[in-house]
């Protein structure tokens, strides 16, 4: 997909410790990468890799114990009479007007819980109307006839009467569906998604995924796919960011992660994957070991030790950067830049 | 793949497993979710069984009236025994107790299913305890070849279960239900809970164990890549009824169930190349309590006639152990999986 030349959002060296009775928990030390207006941006890793907590620093809605120590993330905003301004997210108070004012109007955020992520107490409708007119100058009828549209732009059916219902008596697939309507209905620039479609069924899902795509390709809005499913990522994505232990191990244009992944730990993730189109029952190759305790962080490159190429006295020693290693593609991995 | 000429070790015919719906203060019966509608399948011996099918399909109330975890509304559970032939639905509790040791279970979330105050061999050697072989020197013998056997070390088994990652505590769940040589093992989403690159590993497990062991295995599921990986034979569920039965890499390559051709299409495929040939499935999944009338598959089929509409299509033999419930199974030609 085609982009501008200016990201609308820029992440660099993001540093997100949680600090704990028990030690510190690095769960993103040292993340960067780029967001393009359009674009569908994967962020891809298993279960503490520190996907999940990217995106909350994003919106600066980290938890404590934990906290952001480094780094910066760059939102452009288009200013009405045409001119961008850039805001250092981090530099902001997380609880301060412009965070909240950036918050679901300049990005909006879908949940991997839809069960959850409605209050069972409210109506739909009376969530999305409260969003927008938190943001946008509507009357109560005006933000209520938004909502509706809203509704029926993602698809749900009657949405007069369903506007008026409560999340519990929707359905998984249609409670996402009013989630993504509530994420979208103050027509934000980023749309950041954290696996919106894990906790759906295999034919929802695939109703969802081009749900989305086609409202990025209606509104051209940005979206930041948080997942853990190599096949969504080759579905949707444009450009994928590859997370192993709070780092960014590999990231490039999603033909080049998939036919030509140049860090071990994303050939080895890739290879592991049991694939519809395989042949049946034969042997999958794996990744020895398991994902180490996050307060066992293993020292040097987080993958180390479990990686097929180590190389001792190098990888166990020093921890190595994103280095280009083709055309948009980066990674960090010795094996391509030796000496630093 | 399929051996006809294997013994056929479980017959289940026209399982039927209702659950009342009940309402008010006298708990009145106002009608019943129907789990399980005729539920007719086998499994040889040696051979690995699965069953898929979305969320709510019945796949683990089949599941769990086989191991007569719940009592069966109606039907037969043929189980061969070592003297013969038994027909599991019918038997009380007491007698039922000298065929369980016939039957384990592998369960879905390694976290809840191993008793946390317990060690290693306190949880793997409770099945022994509880079918009388007391000696503590023999458990203690068999424990630890069954930890070896499942790739865990003998020297394990003092520990407790919070020190073993979600891999190993499955590992340790495989090795419980092997502890008394069952001839029927039933895993219920046993690698749904795990990362990608530890799934891979369980997966390989089970294939290893199979082969040494010649298990039957009836292996319950959602994901139709890990099923592939699996399974000789697939068995696909959708609202209490199988739609269709067949040999692994006949379902895959020439469905002849409209569902299962479309449950294949909405697989995303880990390959950017293939981006775009998704086929939806529009519509949610029926309502157990409420289903359609004729086919339960048609308000969402795209082939569907007036007859599906009105008449229930039974379950025919197409092809040798290919079995499809639709009206049109003769006639159309369905889209599979390309194999690579």
């Amino acid at each position: 997909m085609e982009h501008g030349p200016e990201p609308i959002l820029s992440v660099r060296n993001l540093k997100t410790y949680f600090f704990q009775d028990e030690g510190i928990v690095h769960a993103v030390d040292g993340a960067t990468f780029d967001l393009y207006r359009g674009q569908t941006l994967g962020i891809v890793g298993e279960s503490g890799c520190g996907k999940s907590v990217t995106a909350r620093s994003v919106l600066r809605i980290v938890e404590r114990p934990g906290r952001i120590v480094e780094g910066e993330i760059i939102l452009r905003r288009e200013q009405p009479n045409g001119q961008t301004d850039e805001i250092d997210l981090t530099k902001l108070n997380p609880d301060g007007a412009l965070m909240r004012a950036i918050r679901g109007k300049d990005i909006g955020l879908i949940f991997q819980e839809p069960m959850t992520s409605f209050s069972a107490h409210y109506t739909i409708g009376n969530q999305i109307t409260e969003a927008i007119r938190l943001h946008l100058k509507l009357s109560k009828a005006e933000a209520r006839a938004r909502a509706i549209e809203m509704l029926r732009l993602v698809g749900i059916p009657k949405p007069e009467r369903r506007v008026d219902e409560y999340s519990f008596q929707l359905s998984g697939g249609l409670r996402q569906r009013a989630m993504i309507a509530m994420a979208l209905a103050c027509d934000p620039g980023i749309l950041i998604a954290d696996e919106p479609t894990t906790a759906l069924d295999v034919t929802t899902q695939a109703q969802i995924l081009a749900l989305l795509e086609r409202l990025q390709r209606e509104r051209g809005m940005a979206i930041m796919l948080i997942t853990h499913n190599l096949g969504v990522v080759a579905e949707m994505c444009d450009a994928v960011v590859v997370m192993y232990l709070g780092r960014v191990v590999e990231k490039g244009p999603v033909r080049q992660i998939f036919h030509n992944a140049r860090h071990p730990y994303t050939q080895a993730l890739l290879r592991s994957i049991p694939s519809i189109e395989a042949a049946p029952r034969v042997k999958l190759p794996t990744i020895t070991g398991s994902i180490p305790h996050p307060y066992k962080r293993p020292k040097g490159c987080p993958f180390h030790p479990r990686c097929a190429h180590v190389m001792p006295g190098l990888c166990d020693v020093q921890t190595p950067a994103l280095q280009p290693v083709a055309e948009h593609q980066e990674a960090s991995c010795f094996l391509y830049h030796p000496s630093q | 793949m399929t051996d006809q000429s294997k013994e056929i070790l479980l017959d289940v015919r026209n399982l039927r497993k209702y659950f009342p719906i009940q309402k008010g203060f006298l708990r009145r019966v106002v009608g019943h979710v129907r789990a399980v509608d005729d539920v007719t399948l086998y499994v040889r011996r040696g051979e690995t069984l699965s069953l898929v099918g979305e969320s709510g399909c019945g796949k683990t109330t089949t599941a769990r009236c086989i191991v007569r975890a719940l009592k069966p509304t109606s039907g037969q559970i043929l189980l061969r025994g070592p003297d013969g032939v038994v027909d599991l639905a019918p038997l009380p509790k007491r007698q039922l107790r000298p065929w369980r040791r016939h039957m384990q279970m592998i369960f879905q979330d390694p976290y809840s299913s191993l008793n946390p105050r317990m060690t290693l061999f306190d949880i793997v050697s409770e099945p022994m305890l509880v079918n009388g072989i007391k000696d503590r020197q023999t458990r203690m013998d068999r424990v630890a070849e069954l930890l070896q056997l499942v790739g865990l070390r003998p020297e394990y088994m003092r520990r407790f279960p919070h020190a073993f990652s979600g891999g190993e505590r499955q590992r340790i769940g495989i090795a419980r239900a092997l502890a008394l040589n069952p001839s029927l093992v039933i895993a219920d989403e046993p690698v749904s809970a795990l990362d990608v690159s530890v799934q891979a590993q369980i997966l390989n497990l089970l294939l290893d164990l199979q082969a040494q062991l010649g298990l039957t295995l009836l292996f319950v599921a959602h994901d139709l890549s890990v099923v592939k990986h699996i399974s000789e034979r697939v068995a696909v569920m959708y609202v209490g009824r199988i739609v269709e039965t067949a040999p692994t890499p006949t379902l895959f390559a020439a469905p002849k169930h409209p569902y299962t051709e479309a449950l294949l299409a909405a697989v995303p495929k880990p390959d950017p190349d293939l981006k775009g040939q998704r086929m939806l499935l529009e519509g949610e999944v029926a309502d157990p309590a409420n289903p359609p009338s004729g086919c339960y598959f048609h308000p969402r089929c795209r082939y569907a006639l007036d007859l599906c509409r009105t008449v229930t299509p039974q379950q025919e033999e197409v092809a040798a152990d290919h079995f499809v419930s639709c009206h049109r199974a003769r006639e159309l030609t369905l889209r599979g999986v390309k194999r690579t």
